[in-house]
């Protein structure tokens, strides 16, 4: 069975999207993305230091032609900056598909979901493909998916604090009411955390931290491809009904 | 254009002087850098990378050059 996922048109095996900052190195980085199995990276597009236009760049260790880059708007805290930044993004690699983010505030980096909703409208407008970045609210949600978001991407705890994923009920409700692909972006820790975002049904997951700061980035990045293989393994599986009390796995006839 | 006949220019917050008649392309490449990497803005503006050889420097331009790099 080849289970795949598709995002405005574009279809992806790996279910697991990785960021590409906060490593040692770029050959640290994309031995990460080359262990994680990702098939898309998050970039984020920033200034070329003039005075030194010889340092190693990006895409000379991971291949864009290979990975599918996705420019992100981290660092933006209103929608023309947002706006800003991808028309400089796609004009730099010529991708439409990309990660929107409009910060609310530096402290918890919680979405500003008013900015978030009319810089989606308007790179609909433009012909981008927009996966937007939100607060976990199946009414947010919606509203984004009307705005022209080709996926939904709620936060499951603040960006970076590797809390796991604080409400499953509202990542739930947003996987039940979506027409288009839901990835939890934020707040994995460890695998068992991606597992229980794609547990709930999921289309794919997105980290960055959780991999980056783990001792070993490298290994750790493993452990998050088998953790959403599994996780999706297991809600395509169907799990069992829970129970209040114990059911034995052995019969009960025949007892000596 | 300047009295000598320069365009002074700011690049990522940088002053440059740049001769009469620079392209995007030659101030790209004066840079030291690859236009096929870059996406260049002037005065706020997106600057098509297929009009980097026609488009010239004015004195007083302000332009942002950016790449792809790490990110989350």
């Amino acid at each position: 069975m080849t289970d795949t996922w598709t995002v405005a048109g574009r279809t992806f095996t790996s279910r697991l999207i990785v960021g590409t900052g906060k490593y040692k190195d770029f050959e640290q980085n994309a031995a990460a993305v080359e262990a994680s199995g990702a098939e898309i990276v998050t970039v984020a597009v920033r200034r070329v230091n003039v005075s030194d236009p010889n340092q190693p760049m990006l895409v000379d260790y991971i291949d864009p032609k290979k990975i599918t880059y996705l420019p992100n708007t981290a660092g933006c805290f209103t929608a023309e900056e947002a706006i800003r930044t991808l028309r400089l993004a796609r004009e730099a690699g010529g991708w439409d598909l990309v990660k929107l983010e409009v910060l609310g505030e530096a402290k918890t980096l919680y979405p500003d979901m008013r900015e978030t909703l009319r810089a989606t409208e308007t790179l609909a407008n433009e012909g981008f493909k927009p996966m937007v970045y939100c607060v976990d609210d199946p009414i947010a949600a919606k509203q984004l998916e009307e705005a022209g978001a080709v996926a939904i991407m709620p936060l499951g705890a603040p960006i970076g604090s590797g809390l796991g994923i604080q409400n499953l009920v509202t990542i739930r409700l947003i996987v039940e009411g979506a027409n288009v692909p839901v990835l939890v972006d934020a707040g994995v820790g460890t695998a068992s955390d991606a597992a229980v975002a794609m547990e709930l049904g999921c289309d794919g997951v997105l980290m960055n931290t959780a991999i980056a700061e783990a001792k070993d980035p490298v290994m750790m990045a493993r452990a998050m491809k088998l953790a959403v293989e599994s996780g999706r393994l297991a809600y395509l599986s169907g799990r069992m009904a829970k129970r209040r009390y114990a059911d034995p796995s052995s019969p009960l006839a025949g007892l000596i | 254009m300047s009295l000598d006949g320069t365009a002074g220019v700011t690049i990522n917050g940088e002053h440059r002087r740049l001769p009469g008649g620079t392209s995007i392309a030659q101030m790209i490449a004066e840079v030291g850098l690859d236009p096929l990497r870059v996406a260049v803005e002037r005065n706020l503006e997106i600057v098509p990378r297929s009009t980097f050889g026609e488009v010239i420097v004015e004195d007083g331009d302000s332009y942002e050059i950016v790449h792809f790099v790490g990110g989350g």
